[in-house]
Formats: C-alpha cells, structure tokens, sequence
C-alpha cells in the first residue's frame, strides 16, 4: 500500500457491523453528481449517517446494468465534465473526513483506458479499498485478479440468482471485501419486493465458501435492509439515495441515510 | 490455421465475453444450443428451406457495366442481397437465431436496431414463428426511419423509442440489454450484427458466411476466376463478414470495409471506428471503439443510421490489426453520389448503408484498372431511404431534382 492514506478493510467493517448490529449497510452514490463537490459531500453524509461501507460510482457512457434513476445521475456527471480521475479526488477527500471505507463502482472500460496497474495504484493511494466490477466476471478479470493481489485491494465480484454452483464457487473464490448477490433478475432500481432468490442465492453462496455476502438491487426502505441483513452480511442500497440526492439534496441522503441503516440495528 | 477455422470467443486480441453475471447462464446456455445445432443435420436443413422458400436465396449476382463506366471501367458485381424478403442481408442471422429460439423454447424476441432493417427482419420472424416481440431503436432513429418503425408496428412488435445516451444505435443496445437481464427467462435477445458478448461474433457470422459462399461460386461462374477485391459497408460489420469470409483464405483477393466518415473524419463528425478508434470493451467484447481518453464512447455520425455505431465487431479488428482486410471511410456525400449514380444508371435503388461500398468501390476501381472485378455486396435496399434521399437532393417539393448522374 502506497501513500500515507490507510485503507479501511471492507470485510472486517462488515463483520464489525454484524457483531454490533443485525449487518452492513452498504450505500452507492456516483461521483460528480450532481457536481464534485457535492457528490463528497453526499457520500460524507451516507458515512456519518449509518453507512458501513461506501459504494462509489464512476459515471460511463454506457451503464447496462443500471435502471432510469442511476442512469440519469450518471449522464448528469458526465455533461457537467466528470473526468475519471475526480473519482481518486473523492476517495482521498472522503476518506480525510471519514473513516468509512470506500469502493469504486465502475464499468470496465475506462479502468481498461485508463490502465487497470496505474488505476489500480492511484485508488490505494488515495485511500480507497477496492472495485466493484458490475460489467465482467472472474473468468475475464485476469488482469484485474493479478494487480489487485499485487495492491491488496478489494474485489467484489457478483454472483446471480442464474448461476450455476460452479459459477458460485468461482464468484466466492476470487471475491475479496464481500460478494455481491444480485437478489432479482434485472438492472438496479427499486422494487417493492426483494425478491425471495436472493435468499435462496445468499445460502447457495456460503455453500460455496462465500465468506462475506451482501445484497444489492431492488432495495429502498429501512424495512427491506432489516429483512436482508437477516441473512446476508449488508444490505447495498443505490437507487434510493441517488434519488433522495436529486429530490433533496446532501440533506435528504442523510435523512435516507439514518431511515435505511435504521434496518440494521439489533433486533 | 485457415483464417475462415476462426471461432470465437477471441479473435486474435479481440472478442471475449465482458458481461454481467446475471448474463452469463444465458449465453452459456444460448451457446450450448448453438452447438448442438451446428451437430444437427434437421437444423441446417430446416434453415436451407426457409431460406429456398421464404428468404429467397440465394440471392443473384447482377454486374453493372453503366454504373461502372464511372469506376475507371473495372468490372463490377452485386451480390443482391437488397433482394431478400425484408429488404437486406439481416433475414438471414435473423431466422438462424429464430430456430435456435425455437430449440430453446423461448416466446418474445427483442432487438435493436438502426436503419430499422434488423428490427423490420426481427419482427418478420416473430410474425412467422409466432412469438412476441419487442424492438429498441434510438429515437432519432425513429425519425429519420419513420417507415421502417411503421413497418415493425404493421408486424405486430412493439417498438420503443431510446431516450437515453446519444439516442441511437448503440442506446438501443443497452436498452436490449437491459431487458434481457430482467427477462432472460422467456426472452432472447437476437443481436443483430456480429459484435457482442460470445457466441454472438462467431453466431452471427456463420448464418451469413452464405452470402460469400454463393457469391465466390457465382463470380466464378460468370467470370471464371476470383474477384481481384470485395467491398462491403460496415458499421457493426455483419454484411460484411459475410462476405468476406469465403474469401479469407484466398490471399490474391483483397478485402476492403468501407466505414461511415460522416462529415469527413477531420470534423470528427463519423463512425470510422476501425480507422479512428482504439481498443476497449463496449457491448461485451473487446474490439475497436469510439471513445475519449477516460474511455466513455464518443457519439458517431453518419447519415445512414445502420452505420451509425461507435463500435464494431471484434472479428474486424483482427482483420484489420493482421492486414488481411483494409478499412476506408467513406463520407456522408460520397455515399449520396454514389447512391444516386447507381439508381440512375443500373435501375437499383441502394440503401444508404450499401452506398458507403458503392462508393468505396468506385475508388477501388480506378486504382485497380480496367482488367479488375470487384464485388461489392449491396447489402440492402433503399426504400427506406426516400425521403432521406429526397430531402438530399431536393426532391420533395415537387420540383424536379438535377442530378448529375
């Protein structure tokens, strides 16, 4: 590890969120939306508002993996000037002011683009834990496996509802930080209910030797972070705090904030 | 190896499957079928007679003595795939993919698409094999294709407007998508050109490698020897690669890809991706893109909107990166020009796409001289581009247009 920044380690967060708490609020915000700074300052909010781990994303042209909400924020960054490298300004800041851990969300190509090594380098120098690779597997990330074994950052790969065991296994062995259940088939957003595979997908998981589990997609309320974190190890929440971010500013993440991670205190 | 023994999933450096994994049981279990079918004589047989008796292949060779006064008196040959049922060489991925949906027992077929003639072929099939369907198309795409979105709706598919991104081709992708992850398990999603995650590349190729196959035996018929050239357009390249790969293993015939310059590529205005772009990842394969620095996809331009593709398929760029193919680009008035001389002088009205090789072949023939054959493969046909070329050389008001043909 590079740099006088420290990073926090993902897995161990989350472990300390189920010792204390029910689980791990995981919150997702994109970088540069609706402008640098405030994108900051939102993410600070989600960490002094009960989020265990932040998710940050990094604004593409072509997110296929994302619903209407994420997609407009997205967009927004981009036409406001959103250049790859902001997103190394938010970690350092961020992670100045908090002492939240920080993981990059982001498509492949512009890692690709931008050099997966000197990526790679610049995001632990500045503090951050890892990636988020929504956009390719491990069968595809033998690049990203080696310079992240070589830097000790986080991976988090996902896993689905559709994959077979074999692919389970594979997910849970070249994940680091946790592993990311997608718990319905389908692009981030919200729905009303999470769906019961991701019960199903949580458990098939630990079978496979999944150490750290959290789920993401389709989850928006205290209520549904309460529910999941009974059995998987976070809740990742996306949609609605981008949301509460467009509707009311750095304000409303942090009321959403402290409603959601409300879903993780002990029972 | 023989360069047409080339299969997927990487050409070279390029291809692969760069897909989340809520896609990758599907396409695992899309490659499986395809495999099988490929060992299956009752596919092939049930493919060759859709294709005798509603396709219409194959399709003729027509040589154009007149058109080709004007390209230094080379010999040129179509291969007439404008004359498929739907109006272009799209029929013939589409019913490939269209059986395989059947052996995977899958009812709604989606799609994007550009000019509309993969849509138009996409919601021919679902009409013919009775399954629903669901057409992305950008919207400015539906706009300057109106006709061809009427044509879909006549068919029965729904056909949604893409609002998001650039509004075009490569939106309509991501919209498809994004509906094939939410609904994988009744739905296919029939990609219709030869980029995308495997087996797509390989897939698509080989439901139209026919289109070379027959056109080498028909220039040899007619001429008794191989074509010095073969041009074709390219925007995703799936015209092309189908004409192209009967000839891969032939080294005196040389292959040129005729790209979209657009507005000349010194405006930056175009969708040359192989001439101008870089490698990276879009759409789930490695290949050449369109794109700044921090890797975000440039918009193209073109004003054929089936070439208008920031990306390209990665079986082209190996082509490319080993030399056996050349890829020029053509700009938005060549392809006018050449549009309106082939109409004039051969009677065939060409699409806007196929015109990019009309042109491109005009420059090849008079560099290739008087003794030379080139075939270009008139990929499809221009109906849909009437009021596109109408408004181009001012023929809506009723005056009458002085072309120069």
């Amino acid at each position: 590890m590079s740099g006088t920044t420290v990073a926090a380690h993902v897995a161990s967060r989350i472990a300390e969120a189920n010792t204390h708490r029910a689980g791990a609020l995981v919150g997702y915000l994109p970088v540069g939306f609706p402008d640098l700074e405030t994108s900051i300052d939102a993410a600070v909010a989600m960490a002094e508002n009960g989020v265990d781990v932040l998710e940050l994303g990094l604004p593409y042209s072509d997110p296929v993996m994302d619903g209407p909400v994420i997609q407009a924020a997205t967009q927004r960054a981009l036409h406001n000037g959103f250049r790859v490298r902001d997103v190394f300004t938010a970690v350092r800041e961020i992670r100045s002011r908090v002492d939240v851990p920080a993981l990059v969300m982001t498509y492949w190509n512009p890692v690709v683009q931008f050099g997966v090594e000197r990526f790679a380098d610049e995001l632990a120098a500045a503090g951050g834990s890892g990636l988020i690779t929504p956009d390719i597997t491990p069968d595809s990330a033998a690049d990203w496996i080696a310079t992240s074994d070589r830097t000790g950052l986080d991976r988090v790969f996902l896993a689905a509802p559709t994959s077979s065991d074999e692919r389970l296994h594979l997910a849970a062995d070249s994940s680091r930080g946790f592993v990311y259940a997608v718990s319905t088939m389908g692009i981030t957003g919200e729905r009303k209910d999470v769906d019961t595979a991701a019960r199903t997908l949580v458990a098939r998981l630990r079978e496979a030797g999944a150490g750290t589990v959290c789920v993401g997609i389709g989850i928006s309320t205290g209520e549904q972070v309460r529910q999941v974190v009974g059995y998987a190890d976070g809740a990742i929440v996306g949609s609605a705090l981008v949301r509460a971010l467009a509707d009311g500013g750095v304000a409303g993440v942090a009321d959403v904030a402290a409603e959601l991670a409300a879903g993780t205190a002990s029972h | 190896m023989a360069l047409r023994d080339q299969t997927g999933p990487d050409f070279g450096d390029y291809g692969g499957r760069y897909m989340p994994e809520s896609l990758i049981a599907t396409l695992d279990e899309l490659s499986a079928v395809y495999e099988a079918a490929q060992q299956d004589p009752a596919f092939a047989a049930e493919l060759a007679e859709l294709h005798a008796t509603y396709t219409g292949r194959p399709s003729i060779i027509t040589e154009v003595p007149r058109f080709a006064k004007h390209a230094g008196g080379a010999r040129i040959i179509l291969k007439r795939e404008d004359l498929n049922h739907t109006g272009s060489h799209k029929i013939n991925n589409v019913l490939g993919q269209a059986l395989l949906v059947r052996r995977l027992g899958k009812t709604r077929l989606i799609a994007e698409t550009g000019a509309g003639q993969h849509g138009v072929a996409t919601a021919t099939a679902a009409a013919l094999f009775g399954m629903q369907c669901t057409i992305y198309m950008g919207e400015v795409d539906t706009k300057r294709q109106a006709l061809n979105v009427a044509r879909m709706r006549l068919l029965g598919a729904e056909v949604v407007p893409v609002k998001t991104g650039s509004r075009t081709l490569k939106d309509a992708i991501n919209e498809a998508f994004r509906d094939w992850v939410a609904n994988a398990d009744t739905t296919h999603y029939l990609l219709g050109t030869v980029n995308g995650p495997h087996p797509f590349p390989t897939m698509v190729r080989n439901f139209h490698k026919i289109i070379g196959e027959e056109a080498r035996q028909q220039v040899l018929d007619l001429t008794g020897r191989l074509p010095d050239a073969v041009a074709a357009c390219v925007g995703g390249g799936s015209n092309a690669i189908g004409i192209f790969h009967a000839f891969l293993d032939d080294p005196d015939v040389k292959l040129f890809g005729f790209e979209p310059g657009g507005h000349g590529i010194s405006s930056g205005e175009h969708g040359a991706t192989l001439s101008e772009g870089t490698p990276g990842i879009l759409h789930g394969t490695k290949t050449y893109v369109l794109q700044d620095e921090d890797g975000q996809t440039k918009e193209s331009h073109s004003i054929s909107a089936g070439l208008d593709y920031p990306g390209v398929g990665p079986e082209h760029a190996w082509l490319r990166d080993i030399g056996r193919a050349t890829y020029l680009p053509i700009t938005d008035d060549e392809a006018m020009q050449a549009f309106r001389l082939l109409t004039r002088t051969e009677g065939i009205l060409p699409a806007i796409e196929s015109s990019h090789a009309l042109a491109g072949a005009l420059n090849l023939g008079k560099q290739l001289g008087e003794d030379a054959v080139i075939l270009v493969n008139l990929s499809g046909r221009g109906d849909k581009d009437v009021e596109t070329a109408g408004a181009y050389f001012g023929l809506l008001d009723g005056a009458a247009g002085e072309g120069q043909a």
